[in-house]
């Protein structure tokens, strides 16, 4: 928990820095100091531009977290809703939900942002946009299968023999209840949204050049991986760093939050 | 047994319809005008007029769609517009490399990570198990096309062991094609082995506290046969759960190291298809891959029913 919580921190903290300073502007070229290994002057070296590479990972970093923040927040906004309604409602409203988050299900962050960006061209926004509708039924199983059990509970049954309405039980009651769990799946999902957008940006399909992707920094790198191979190294390794903090974090609150595991030796 | 697999078919067929419907929407519906999509903004009237025609995009949308789902269940889609040959035919080629590619991999996944889960649960809480979480955590952390770009500067610029990208075809003869899909498989298999193994770990530690687990080392039993005979049987349930899940990651998976390593194979067709604005291949590919989700889906459903005698008696 502590180790992803500073791995968390440590993206964070590199991404305000980001918005305020980097050592060199991320887009400049510098042909004259092309594929450089690290140095004082660039302490992770330059790509085939002679951009800084330091530079290029950390505004990569606040992109990583602006992907994250709204691709889950897409997908908990309309998931959780969805899956109060489907829990709220059962019958046909209920299997119309779960059928549908079956059937996205079977396509991957990848496949959706295929189809979106084979007609509305590659970009970043399609690309959040396609991993956000990739979380949706994510949200929706887990909100589904929590509320259903929180309904059964004491407090929501007598908050209903109070005469509480179907939307105060579920907004005030038991959405709040369930809160923990949706924090600890929204790290999970961060994670993965990062890991995502950098496959989606090194296919070319993500964010567009001149904006630092790491995604997009590893699939430039791959071309001069014999001459500068520590150019593919960086980049990927932010990438892991952020991913591992993420999912250490989730870990984390899940045992925090989770009475039998705290108990547990 | 049979109404529950009859239950599962219909569920299935009802979502790849489902899914068909989505596909033919987002691609020939939504875009207004899919000829012009395909053709760019500078393409000439006439141009653009014979693809429509070509295309059938003259008909309404519910008749091409029919005709579309027809050509679906009788193997006819269609003529790519870029490679100007039957869609099915270079399905079939780029199939020859996709399959094996994730079989290996999947194969790789399932070699690692069962061991690697039972030896830790048995190892639970030791040295050994929070080395395999750590590297399990480790595993699921790192991009596998990072780590791919890692495995070719090892193995491929560094000992020059193993093609850095490329396929020389099945006929090159079996050895040169599974060369080249060694480093393929084991990134795409990274991930899976990472998940499969902590899944089979956690699945082994809960049916370890059983009963049964409990009565069998009670009769003497010792505990390497108690984890393999009894309890590892019924930790498959997850196991197989988990893996049938992942199968969509695999594919998915498979369009990004596909494109890492130059490999001909179905990732690397709807990749270029879309760079190509070829919708039509882009519409069959998606598809395929969505069915073959589905389809993997009902297969681990009927494992279900083989490794857990339980459902076939509630099945029936």
């Amino acid at each position: 928990m502590r180790l992803g919580a500073g791995l968390v921190a440590l993206i964070v903290g590199a991404a305000a820095l980001a918005s305020l300073w980097t050592p060199y502007d991320p887009t400049m070229i510098d042909v004259l100091h092309r594929l450089e290994t690290p140095s004082r002057a660039h302490w992770l070296g330059t790509d085939q531009f002679g951009r800084d590479v330091l530079s290029m990972i950390l505004v990569g970093a606040r992109l990583s977290l602006v992907v994250g923040c709204v691709a889950v927040g897409i997908g908990m906004g309309l998931g959780v809703a969805l899956g109060l309604v489907a829990a709220s409602r059962r019958g046909m409203v209920d299997e119309a939900v779960m059928r549908l988050s079956d059937f996205a299900f079977a396509f991957p962050a990848v496949l959706s942002a295929i189809l979106i960006t084979a007609v509305w061209g590659p970009g970043a926004v399609n690309a959040i946009v396609a991993i956000g509708i990739f979380n949706v039924p994510v949200f929706a199983r887990l909100t589904r299968g929590a509320a259903l059990s929180l309904m059964a509970r004491e407090f929501v049954r007598a908050a209903r023999a109070l005469g509480a309405g179907e939307g105060v039980v579920m907004l005030r009651h038991v959405l709040p209840n369930m809160a923990g769990l949706l924090a600890v799946q929204a790290s999970v999902q961060f994670a993965l949204a990062i890991l995502a957008e950098a496959g989606l940006a090194y296919l070319g399909l993500g964010t567009q050049p001149p904006h630092p992707s790491w995604g997009r920094m590893l699939f430039e790198a791959q071309s001069f991986l014999h001459q500068a191979p520590l150019g593919a190294v960086f980049p990927g390794a932010a990438i892991a760093l952020a991913v591992l903090g993420f999912n250490l974090l989730g870990d984390g609150l899940r045992d925090r939050l989770d009475p039998r595991r705290r108990q547990s030796p | 047994m049979f109404a529950l697999l009859t239950r599962r078919l219909i569920a299935a067929l009802v979502t790849l319809a489902a899914a068909a419907a989505i596909i033919f929407m987002v691609l020939e519906v939504l875009p207004g005008d899919a000829a012009a999509v395909m053709l760019g903004v500078e393409a000439r009237p006439e141009t653009l007029a014979a693809l429509r025609a070509e295309l059938g995009l003259d008909r309404p949308a519910p008749e091409r769609f029919v005709r579309w789902l027809a050509g679906l269940a009788t193997g006819d889609l269609g003529l790519s517009y870029t490679y100007r040959v039957p869609v099915e035919q270079l399905i079939g080629e780029r199939l020859a490399v996709t399959v094996p590619l994730a079989l290996i991999a999947a194969a790789l996944a399932v070699s690692i990570a069962l061991p690697a889960g039972v030896f830790a649960a048995s190892r639970h809480d030791r040295p050994a198990d929070v080395t395999i979480m750590a590297a399990s955590q480790i595993g699921l952390a790192l991009p596998n096309f990072w780590f791919a770009l890692l495995l070719v500067l090892l193995f491929s610029i560094g000992l020059g062991w193993l093609p850095s990208g490329g396929f020389p075809g099945w006929q090159a003869g079996l050895g040169a094609g599974v060369l080249a899909l060694v480093l393929p498989a084991v990134s795409l298999a990274l991930p899976q082995a990472a998940i499969l193994a902590r899944i089979t770990r956690s699945a082994v530690l809960d049916q370890a506290q059983e009963d049964y687990a409990r009565t069998a080392r009670a009769k003497g039993l010792s505990r390497e046969a108690t984890l393999w005979r009894h309890v590892l049987r019924n930790a498959l349930i997850p196991v197989v759960t988990i893996l049938g899940l992942q199968f969509s990651f695999l594919l998915a998976g498979a369009i990004i190291i596909e494109n890492v390593f130059y490999l001909p194979g179905l990732g690397r067709l709807v990749f270029q298809a879309i760079a190509q604005r070829d919708l039509i291949v882009v519409k069959d590919v998606v598809m395929l891959l969505a069915a073959l989700v589905v389809a993997l889906n009902f297969a681990v459903d009927v494992a279900y029913l083989v490794i857990d005698p339980r459902l076939r008696v509630r099945g029936s």
